[in-house]
């Protein structure tokens, strides 16, 4: 059930139910080389956190794992059934909120899938409403919906909340909390907020140049996640190999 | 940055008066710049709009027909300078000589009724304009979703387009006769024109985001075209279908001036022969009755078919 994004193919067991695999990938922008021979692995059910300053290339990292682009080296392997969440809502403005939960799904009585899984993120009320009558927040919710309701192998999510308020932001981890609790799809979620980072990853990586620089497995329960003296240090250590000076913040 | 230096110069509804402010400085050089500062402060208040009310009852009476409102008052003023005796009649008849003349035509026309005539020429129009409409949908349709229909179709229709679609009438004329053929395939390629660029153009300028999102969520070709490509053109095509409409209004016209013997631009022609200022007036009237028709048409489609949009109420 995997499909490899490169012309060369891989050894079978790469290809295990939920798990990523990059090797040597480049990807070059004219004279820019953004990923330069980048190595990923993720296990599956595994939620990772991709953390790095804007323009370290994670989007683009994030886009060849998703299959939207395609790399000038190395390979890449992924679970065919894959969802990206991305920036923007990306909603049809012309579809009604469970049509455009439904866009990519086969099968009978489209709507009462859609009907459940917009009850998961709390929506139900507006399955009939237009997209521009959302709020930020719940359009955002409803991008969710459409990428959990097939039931991805991977979830792979772009700074889905990098657009909303704080407050709102808050209860999108609760909401990614609670989802990943029912979804056991592994997860990839690109961002520039090490508390975002903190408060949902198994594991934080750090990108800088091109490559993954560090790993940080994440052993924290959710109390702990949110204060504590482990939480600081992990944070300090974040913002330090991010290049923040965390006395600033 | 804009240069923002003196804010109760630029700031908008908290700017001083010029009357008030000479004042304000008036007192407070008698408090000797004291606390008289306050008094400087205008405060502007809103409050809900009152639902129904006097207000409303107001804007209606101002305007009672909407848009409609100036014809009217200048139809009136026409029908009133023809009972001053101010329209000579070898130069403009009045509006109920219009309608006479109509109600005239109607009943024993020479050499058809008015009935006839319309008849004539609406199907003209109509069936023109559904061939063009329907050759360029399809066509446009096909070379906004992929290069093949691109090439195979934008050339032709770009060199059309070149070319005043009115000035193609004597080769119609000399190839499909002076019947219906040529006056029917005129409006379909004056209609078919606009109707295609304007669609194709929608269908190629629908948000690559939302495309790339409906491939990524594992819709289907079917899918994409449906449910995203078609309904994200179709704003453009209303466009499109506006222009189709006019310009298919615009070719029978020309269609029936030159060369034609029954519809309402031959009963036109035929009024000036005979010095029936009264009768020209009531073809232009039609004419002007069926482009505010075909705009309506699409209006109500605008509303029907874009309900997803936000903001209709702005609409006149």
């Amino acid at each position: 059930m995997s499909t490899i994004v490169a012309a060369r193919p891989l050894p079978r067991e790469a290809a295990a139910e939920g798990a990523v695999s990059a090797s040597g990938l480049v990807r070059r922008f004219g004279e820019r080389t953004v990923l330069d021979a980048l190595d990923l692995e993720i296990a599956p059910s595994e939620f990772v956190i991709l953390l790095g300053q804007s323009g370290c290339g994670k989007s683009t990292l994030l886009r060849l794992l998703g299959g939207l682009d395609r790399p000038d080296a190395g390979t890449v392997t992924v679970p065919r059934k894959r969802a990206i969440v991305f920036q923007g809502d990306r909603l049809l403005p012309w579809q009604r909120v469970w049509r455009n939960v439904t866009i990519g799904l086969r099968g009978r009585d489209p709507r009462s899938v859609a009907l459940a899984m917009l009850d998961e993120v709390g929506l139900r009320a507006r399955a009939d409403a237009w997209p521009k009558t959302l709020s930020g927040g719940e359009a955002q919710r409803v991008a969710l919906a459409r990428a959990l309701v097939a039931d991805p192998a991977l979830m792979l999510m772009d700074e889905p909340f990098a657009a909303l308020d704080a407050i709102t932001r808050v209860r999108m981890h609760d909401l990614v909390r609670a989802l990943r609790a029912r979804h056991r799809s592994t997860m990839l979620l690109v961002t520039h907020d090490v508390d975002e980072a903190i408060g949902l990853g198994d594991r934080i990586l750090v990108m800088r140049d091109g490559r993954i620089a560090t790993d940080h497995p994440v052993g924290l329960d959710l109390e702990q996640r949110m204060r504590g003296a482990e939480r600081d240090r992990l944070r300090a250590r974040l913002l330090d190999e991010l290049g923040v000076s965390s006395s600033l913040s | 940055m804009a240069t923002n230096t003196d804010p109760l110069i630029t700031v908008g509804p908290l700017v001083i008066p010029r009357r008030r402010r000479s004042r304000v400085t008036a007192a407070s050089a008698d408090a000797a710049g004291g606390s008289g500062r306050a008094v400087g402060v205008e405060l502007e208040m809103f409050s809900a709009r009152p639902a129904g009310g006097r207000a409303s009852v107001l804007r209606r009476l101002r305007s009672p027909l909407g848009i409609y409102t100036t014809p009217l008052v200048l139809l009136v003023a026409w029908q009133a300078a023809g009972w001053a005796g101010m329209l000579p009649a070898a130069v403009a008849a009045s509006p109920i000589q219009v309608v006479n003349a109509g109600v005239h035509l109607w009943r024993v026309g020479e050499p058809s009724t008015l009935g006839q005539d319309l008849e004539v020429s609406l199907t003209r129009a109509g069936i023109g304009f559904l061939l063009g409409a329907s050759i360029g949908g399809v066509a446009a349709t096909f070379a906004g979703l992929g290069r093949v229909g691109e090439q195979l179709f934008n050339g032709p229709v770009q060199i059309l387009n070149t070319v005043p679609f009115l000035a193609l009438l004597p080769v119609m004329i000399m190839w499909f006769g002076i019947g219906q053929g040529s006056k029917v395939i005129l409006i379909a390629i004056g209609a078919g024109v606009p109707f295609y660029l304007n669609l194709f153009a929608a269908i190629r300028n629908v948000d690559q985001r939302l495309i790339e999102m409906a491939r990524v969520a594992g819709a289907g070709r079917w899918r994409l075209i449906w449910r995203v490509l078609l309904p994200g053109s179709l704003p453009g095509a209303l466009v499109g279908l506006r222009f189709a409409l006019a310009y298919s209004v615009l070719g029978l016209v020309v269609a029936e001036q030159i060369n034609a013997n029954s519809g309402i631009g031959f009963m036109i022609a035929q009024a000036q022969d005979y010095d029936r200022v009264d009768e020209m007036f009531l073809g232009l009237a039609i004419y002007a009755v069926l482009g505010l028709t075909c705009d309506q048409i699409v209006r109500v489609l605008e509303r029907v078919c874009l309900s997803w949009r936000p903001a209709q109420s702005v609409r006149a």
